[in-house]
Formats: structure tokens, sequence, C-alpha cells
């Protein structure tokens, strides 16, 4: 882990500190991890509102003529699909299947598409495209010039009105729009990673404290709270949304990680990792990643506990928490598909012992308004 | 944050507290303050003989687990169970509704490697 000496700030570290924030290492930043406390801000966004600083994600713009077909053997999932001003959730894989990262594409004119990636992927991914690229591909990694926000929960989209001067034309889930704010660009968009109905906004770190002042206080009377990574956690573990490191590897495929309906077999081009892929859907899983639940009042599962079938091990959590909802201790696992069925009795080993846990549906909550 | 003077410290956020050869254990106001909302609180059996210093209890926050450390070597002989239904007890009151498990001391000259709660805060450096 590096030295706090050499972590990544985002414009609003000023912001975060008058705040109070207790500030954690994350994909090489320094960022909040609570405002108040991680139950107080998973409450609020699921209830009325909260705010995140994303200025750690990246951003990557891919244009020219081909971009379109070039993208569809990039990605997973099928870009021709997309028209301006829509995106969709898609992956970048390798050739033995695993994934680069998982991102979401935007096509913002006819031939020039935004890419919005991992904090901890935003060199790989760069690399990784500019060594695929062919004459008619140009690439640019705006990452540092951009901030980023999410604004989450049911009351989202009237701070959104209240907070920006014109009438917004309502925008639908994964829709995106360039909006100006105090005489400068704001790209908005509909979507999150908390299982709520929401937003993120992406500007210039010039402009970015600006948004940030007048979200929350917009938000505030109507119940909106700054929020830290440690709800963004929880709220997306809920949400059953994975997390690259944890969920998606360079060695896990889409597929194991449950993520099927994001890869087109049948699109015109050829995606990168498509045939191990074709080959793994035609033979079957080894392994997958499922939901479990904690049974009773057991401790809450954390990510590498092993899990056990009748004493053996079988596989080992990906991401485990204490689920706020549901009050009691989740995790996403990574187990011998044998064990995956929806109702299997398993057990988890913390601290040397067993705790009882079932294999549920995905998600573990599931949003009204989405 | 609050440390009584009547409760001894230990260097990994312990109180203790003893009467008639029986300490209690919790954890500081420091150390709940730092972890935040406590979800579950593991508590050792009673019966269990501990050293000083053997990782006894965990309390687990919603972001990570940490270890509980018993401050002096003894027997568990009694645990809150009320902390199995009300971990938040931690938070609220470290001292008094959030104890942790006694200790029958085996050593009581161990109690003198613990600190006085003005050396305890003047450790925490702020």
């Amino acid at each position: 882990m590096p030295d706090t000496a050499e972590l990544l700030e985002t414009t609003l570290a000023p912001s975060h500190k008058a705040l109070g924030a207790r500030m954690v290492e994350f994909g090489g930043w320094n960022m909040p991890v609570s405002y108040s406390s991680i139950l107080e801000e998973h409450r609020a966004v699921r209830e009325k509102a909260g705010l995140f600083d994303i200025s750690h994600m990246g951003q990557i713009f891919v244009s020219g003529a081909g971009a379109e077909a070039w993208l569809n053997t990039t990605l997973t999932n099928d870009v021709r699909r997309l028209s301006v001003g829509h995106g969709q959730y898609t992956l970048m894989l390798n050739e033995s299947g695993g994934t680069v990262d998982d991102l979401i594409i935007y096509r913002l004119e006819d031939l020039r598409y935004l890419l919005l990636v991992n904090a901890s992927r935003i060199e790989d991914d760069f690399t990784w495209l500019n060594r695929r690229k062919n004459a008619n591909i140009t690439l640019e990694n705006l990452s540092p010039e951009f901030g980023g926000l999410a604004l989450q929960g049911p009351e989202s989209e009237t701070v959104l009105r209240r907070s920006f001067d014109e009438e917004k034309r309502p925008l639908k889930r994964n829709q995106l729009l360039i909006t100006p704010f105090e005489g400068l660009d704001v790209i908005l968009t509909r979507t999150g990673y908390t299982g709520e109905d929401g937003f993120e906004l992406f500007a210039s770190n010039e402009l970015l404290p600006k948004l940030w002042d007048r979200l929350l206080a917009e938000g505030k009377p109507l119940g909106l709270q700054p929020c830290g990574l440690g709800a963004r956690d929880t709220l997306r573990l809920e949400a059953c949304y994975p997390l690259y490191g944890h969920e998606l590897d360079s060695s896990i495929t889409p597929l194991e990680a449950g993520l099927g309906s994001f890869l087109c077999f049948d699109k015109p081009e050829k995606f990168v990792g498509i045939d191990v892929l074709r080959k793994q859907k035609q033979e079957g899983l080894s392994r997958k990643s499922v939901a479990l639940q904690v049974l009773g009042n057991g401790a809450p599962p954390r990510a590498q506990y092993p899990v056990l079938k009748d004493g053996q091990r079988i596989g080992e959590v990906t991401s485990g928490s204490h689920s706020p909802t549901l009050k009691r201790g989740i995790a996403l696992a990574l187990i011998d598909s044998a064990h995956a069925e929806a109702g299997t009795l398993l057990e988890i080993l913390v601290r040397e012992r067993p705790v009882s846990v079932q294999v549920v549906k995905k998600p573990f909550y599931r949003s009204s308004s989405l | 944050m609050n440390h009584p003077d009547t409760l001894l410290y230990s260097d990994t956020h312990e109180w203790l507290s003893v009467h008639d050869g029986i300490g209690t254990v919790g954890i500081t106001d420091h150390a709940q303050n730092a972890l935040s909302d406590v979800v579950f609180v593991e508590l050792p059996k009673p019966g269990k003989v501990v050293k000083r210093k053997d990782p006894t209890a965990a309390v687990e926050s919603v972001k990570a687990a940490s270890d509980i450390y018993a401050p002096v070597s003894g027997e568990i002989i009694e645990v809150n169970s009320g902390l199995s239904q009300n971990p938040e007890w931690v938070n609220g009151s470290p001292y008094e509704q959030g104890w942790i498990f006694k200790i029958k001391l085996s050593q009581p000259e161990e109690t003198s490697t613990l600190k006085k709660a003005s050396d305890y805060v003047a450790g925490l450096g702020h």
C-alpha cells in the first residue's frame, strides 16, 4: 500500500476535511470512508439521498471513424445498440476471458464515446486500449482533468432539479446529457452504484467544488448527507454490483461473476476472450459467484474468508459485510458451482469458527424505483 | 472523549476495572469512536483460560474486524450476552452497558503493566 504522502487527492479534499471525514486509501487515492457513520449514510441513500465524491474514477474518450466496430471487438456488450446520449454497462476482457475492467460506455456523438472506468484500473485500461487500437482510433485519458459526483437515493431527482438553473428534460436510466452549470459543461448521467435511483455528474476540477456545495445545500433540507466509500461499498454489495479486484479480476470471467447478460455473443464483431467464454458456456462453469446470507446472528463475512461445505473448502468470500438493510451478514463468494443453487446451506470460516450461511438469489436488495 | 480516571488502560485500547480480584473488560471511548458502528461482538466462552495479550473477543464494525486482547491473565467468568442483540452498546456506552467480559485474575500483579487514564490519553497523541 502506498504511503499517505504519495496518495492522490481530489479537488474536494478540503471539503471532506472540513466536514470531518475519516479518510482511507483506495486505488491510490486518499478518499473519505465516512463523514458521520456508515450506517447513517447508508440509510440516507436508501431513504433520502447521499452525495459521493467519485473523482477518482477514470474518463477515457474514444473517437474516430470505425470507433463503433473497434469498440465492439474490445468490449463485450454491443455498442451498436447505443444511440447518442445513451450508455451501457460492459466489460473489457483479456485473451483468456479474464476481466481487464468493468465500465460504463456512453455514446457522446456519432463517432465519440466516453468510457467511465475504475480508479484502480485507469493506467492498465489505457495501456490495454492503446495496444489494441488502430490508426483510425483516437484515445484520450482525461481522468486527471475531470472530477465526479454521485447523487444517489430517492430524493436525487428533486435535489438535481433544485440545483440547476434551467429545467432538465427527464433522463432515463443510463442516459446522458451535457448541461451548463455556472457557464461550464457538466456531463450528467442517470446511473449509479448503490441500487437506488440517482445520477453521476462529471465536470472540470475547477467546477467540482461549486457543484458539490450546491448539491449539498439544496439536498440538506431533503435529508441528503455526504457519503463516503464505506456506505458506497455496503450499498453496492446489497445490490450485488461487482467490485473490480474482488468479484472480477484478470482471472475471473464475467460468466463466473454472473454477468452473462452483458456479453453479446451474436454481434458481428468477435470481442476479445469470446472463444474462452463460448467454451465455458458449452461445458458449464466450474465456479460461480453467489450471494450468501448469514443465518441468525453470526459474525459478518469478510473478503478471503474460506467457504465450506461439509467441512471441505469450496471457495472463498470475495466481498463481505454487515448489511445495514437486512441487519445481518452478507457476502458475495466465488465457489464450486456444484453448491451454487439458491437454498444450499454452507459455512463461512470466521476466526476458525464456522458460521452458517445460505445461498440466496441476487440481489440482497432491490429498490422499487429501479 | 471520555477516559475515566478510575480505570486502567492497555496499549491495544481495552479498559480494565478490578474489584475483589475480578476484572471487567471493554474497549475505550477512543477505540469505539475509531471503529465507528459496531455491528457484531464475538464473546469468549465462560470458563476459558486466557493469558495476557491473548486475542479473547472480537468487535466488528461495518468495515472491519478487530481483536480484543485480554489485558490480564485469568479465567473468563462472565460475558455480556446482551451484546449479541445490542452490539451498538459498545459505541453508546463503552464503560457501562458495553462491557465485554469479566475475568478472574490469576496474576493480579499484571495490572502494573497497564496505564492510568492520563498516560493512555497522552499516548493517543492528539
